[in-house]
């Protein structure tokens, strides 16, 4: 019973993740940058929705919706203020260094406005514990909203690469910028609406994972942010269900890690399976195989 | 004695495609060789072939008597054979005179201590590789600009430049893929001539891939003509270049 | 040739009278105690930037993991110099040794984390040795290691599982680490450690192998066409690399009371690989002073408190919006003219 239990825990931190690694996925798709501000753009999301829930007495809802603008905003502003100027730089290492830059900059705005002690975060979910078993086995509400909101996530984010004109310009523009702006894509507004819809995710990635571990500080969204990193390149970074797949097999590798092999080495065991699996298959997962024409 | 190079139903596929099929050729010690045909023929990926870039799917190939079939790319240069791209391929961030120096690599030996500790081998030897670098871009007549950026250099002196370097790592053959690409006719006419002048010069034996029928003709003594991956025509250049069927492959009907 | 012969010995030269300044500075009592305490970090960065630009400038490959080989380097000399604190007397001598090991053993990690470098590219080799880092940072932390008359003892569990003799001496302590390390770096040995540096890494990369290691980062399909051996040279780099950074880390470990593995985390390597790009990649002389000048700042902007990393965030992208985006070095070409122009083809 405890292994199944232990499972289903890993199967929702893997749906953060997941979330998390939606975002980086479609942002390096399609701007070929891995934007490491991605994981404090859900602290900030977090606090966002903190902060309408204590100061404002908002209702979790509208916190939650609250909390997908203002990240919204914010990786529109981020894109266009950081990284747009950046894009033809000589070296791809240019735009890298800049989004860690925004990393620290959210991280010391964020200190400073609100301070560095951790707040405990009041959970959104309104769903009660689910029960099973005489009680040998507790999924509680949390654990079923994350998993049940990354499965939606990800169909609707299917549904809109694939069947709108938007997605459709998002897919071009990953495969040519150049081709794509020749049929008359407007690559800016593109990569934009790509980085909105990131950050929008990672808002509900920030309300989620402070709703099943309530504690928020300024450098929460450090740590989830490599790792979903790390399960984006593992499914194979640019694939969207490659995206998923590498988030819910991590959650479950760091969860079962944590409960049979160490907790201190837990995080050793998520990394080194990366290792091996990127040796096996040198594009991740569901990556595309791509050889360099001689 | 053996030809310099030959090779026996030589084939390669990609998934259901076949690039290259039964490719016989030879190729005897210090002839200019030309290898034509429509794009999309195969002449590139049989480059790639012969230099390992790509393992045959069947056949044979062998340089100077010895069998290379399915060596590595390293493994192939060190037998004998040295290559230029049809897209250039130089070392950008490097000097004209590194990219030659790096060509002479394996020539030149000293270790890496030697090297870190500045030892008397390493002045030596580093001596040695300068002096023969600047031999081969006098050929090329790119020693005023041995201390340029390779990327500085205009378009056609990069098609030379990766010509000296192929020649520094001192090949038995040499494969050139399409030199005149993007020159102008005096720039290709002196290529012709440098062309010549290698072949004579460092008694070398050269296969090229070219579309300027001007160049082909005027340097090339044999050619092969390749359509859809097989060999459509093989022998003298000026009999090739009369045949009906390399007309109509060329001109359509 | 005459040209980088003059660029190296400016570099040296700068690093000398750097140097000779701080050394009349200290003597003369100008230093505060804040900036003195900061002398030997300040040689430990400018070491690891080095290191670091070997792998990203010349060699051409993203490292994200450079904590872990300091890490590997740090812990090793420290453990060395704990075991052998009445056996080698003469602490220069121990000293010495302790940074050759901490070296050696940060080359084998670097061999190690080479392997991959072999058969992945770009950001899927950069995953990879961030992955590597923080295996060795948590590996590092979850390893007890004990003395006593019986001989060494082992836990990953705890300190209570080693079974030890009540007269025996943990040595290294899981997450607490190694404390009490004899405090033998000095800002000298620091320097030297520096010019010694400077000197591989600059000797490197004029000569055979280095032109092989950069003539395989510019274009990896015509160096094999000449017959380079990729995999020995992209070994070669990450491997001298390691073990550059592994002696930052035995220089590091022997300055500070308590040495915990936490402190090499991802964080540690964003940080070197930030120095390398502001002082630009491939250029050692840029990686010196940007190592030098950013670990400095936040430490001089301690004044103000809270407020120095959001002013050094700042800075940061300033810097690289200035000193990278198109459209700025063309506004830099018109406006400034030659001021800026040498920088920024260097830059390049």
């Amino acid at each position: 019973m405890s292994f199944l239990s232990y499972l289903i825990n890993g199967i929702s931190l893997g749906s953060v993740y997941a979330i998390i690694a939606l975002g980086y996925t479609m942002v390096y798709g399609i701007a070929k940058m891995l934007n490491f501000a991605h994981g404090d753009v859900i602290m900030v999301g977090g606090y966002a929705a903190i902060t309408m829930m204590m100061s404002l007495n908002a209702n979790p809802f509208v916190a939650v919706l609250v909390a997908i603008v203002v990240c919204t905003v914010l990786g529109i502003v981020i894109e266009a203020v950081a990284y747009r100027p950046l894009r033809n730089a000589a070296s791809p290492l240019a735009v890298l260094i800049t989004a860690i830059g925004v990393s620290y900059l959210l991280q010391n705005v964020v200190l400073l406005i609100f301070g560095s002690s951790p707040k405990s975060f009041q959970s959104v979910v309104p769903v009660p514990d689910l029960k099973l078993a005489d009680g040998a086995l507790t999924i509680t509400g949390e654990t079923m909203v994350t998993i049940l909101s990354s499965m939606v996530i990800m169909i609707v984010l299917t549904l809109f690469i694939n069947k709108t004109k938007a997605g459709q310009a998002m897919l071009a523009v990953a495969e040519d910028k150049g081709a794509a702006q020749l049929m008359g894509i407007n690559i800016n507004g593109t990569i934009a609406l790509t980085f909105a819809i990131g950050s929008g995710l990672a808002a509900i990635a920030g309300v989620l994972l402070c709703s099943a571990y309530p504690s928020l500080s300024p450098y929460t969204g450090a740590m989830p942010g490599i790792k979903a990193f790390v399960a984006a390149v593992f499914g194979g970074i640019g694939s969207v269900p490659g995206a998923m797949i590498g988030g819910i097999l991590l959650g479950i590798i760091e969860i079962l890690g944590k409960a049979y092999i160490s907790s201190q080495l837990a995080d050793a065991i998520v990394f080194a399976v990366l290792i091996v699996v990127l040796l096996v298959k040198p594009t991740g997962l569901l990556g595309k195989q791509i050889q360099e024409k001689v | 004695m053996a030809p310099m190079l030959e090779t026996r139903n030589l084939g390669i596929s990609f998934g259901g495609l076949r690039a290259v099929n039964e490719f016989n050729i030879k190729i005897e010690k210090g002839e200019l060789y030309g290898l034509i045909g429509p794009n999309g023929a195969g002449k590139t990926t049989l480059f790639n072939l012969l230099t390992g870039v790509y393992k045959p799917s069947e056949g044979f190939v062998f340089l100077d008597g010895e069998d290379i079939t399915g060596k590595s790319t390293i493994e192939i240069n060190k037998s004998g054979i040295a290559r230029t791209f049809q897209n250039i391929r130089l070392f950008n961030k490097m000097t004209v005179l590194d990219n030659v120096k790096v060509g002479l690599h394996n020539h030149h030996p000293y270790s890496t201590l030697a090297g870190i500790f500045r030892t008397p081998s390493y002045r030596k030897v580093e001596k040695e590789m300068n002096e023969r670098a600047m031999e081969l871009l006098h050929v090329f007549d790119l020693d005023g600009e041995a201390d340029y950026l390779a990327s500085n250099l205009p378009y056609g002196k990069q098609r030379k430049l990766e010509i000296a370097r192929a020649l520094a790592t001192d090949p038995k053959l040499l494969l050139l893929d399409e030199p005149a690409a993007g020159m102008n006719p005096n720039e290709t006419k002196e290529l012709m001539n440098t062309i010549h002048f290698v072949r004579d010069h460092f008694d070398m034996t050269i296969l090229l891939i070219e579309h300027d029928m001007k160049l082909v003709s005027g340097i090339c003594e044999k050619l092969t003509v390749l359509n859809f991956g097989e060999v459509l025509c093989q022998g003298e250049t000026a009999q090739v270049l009369q045949n009906p069927q390399v007309i109509k492959a060329y001109l359509g009907e | 040739m005459n040209k980088k012969l003059k660029s190296n010995l400016i570099t040296y030269g700068m690093v000398l009278v750097a140097f000779v300044i701080m050394q009349i500075l200290l003597s003369t009592g100008h230093i505060s105690s804040l900036f003195k305490g900061l002398l030997v970090p300040i040689c430990v960065y400018v070491v690891l930037a080095l290191s670091l630009n070997l792998v990203v400038g010349i060699s051409g490959e993203l490292s994200l993991g450079h904590a872990g080989f300091m890490c590997a380097g740090a812990f090793a000399s420290a453990f060395f110099t704990k075991c052998t604190m009445d056996t080698i007397t003469v602490s220069g001598l121990r000293f010495f040794l302790a940074i050759l090991i901490g070296a050696a053993v940060a080359a084998v990690f670097g061999i190690l984390i080479g392997i991959p470098v072999l058969r992945l590219k770009g950001d899927y080799l950069a995953i990879v040795t961030l992955a590597f880092g923080e295996i060795i940072k948590n590996v590092v932390n979850a390893f007890y290691i004990g003395l006593d008359s019986k001989g060494f003892h082992f836990s990953m569990k705890d300190q209570f599982s080693m079974g030890m003799e009540p007269d025996g001496q943990i040595i290294l302590n899981g997450p607490q680490g190694i404390t009490g390390v004899s405090k033998d770096s000095t800002f000298i040995i620091g320097v030297v450690l520096i010019l010694l540096t400077l000197f591989i890494v600059l000797n490197l990369i004029d000569s055979r192998d280095g032109r092989a290691i950069q003539a395989i980062r510019d274009n990896r399909i015509a160096a094999s066409s000449v017959g380079l051996n990729i995999t020995k040279y992209k070994l070669m780099a990450f491997t001298v690399s390691a073990a550059l950074a592994g002696a930052a880390g035995a220089l590091y470990s022997h300055n500070l009371a308590t040495l915990q593995a936490s402190k090499f985390n991802f964080n540690t390597s964003i940080l070197v690989l930030v120095f390398v790009v502001l002082g630009g990649i491939g250029n050692m002389r840029g990686s010196v002073i940007a190592a030098v000048i950013l670990t400095a700042l936040p430490e001089m902007l301690r004044g103000l408190a809270d407020y120095r990393m959001l002013i050094y965030a700042i800075v940061l992208i300033v810097m690289m919006l200035f000193n990278w985006a198109p459209k700025a070095l063309e506004w830099r070409e018109r406006y400034l003219g030659q001021l800026f122009k040498k920088t920024a083809k260097e830059g390049k």
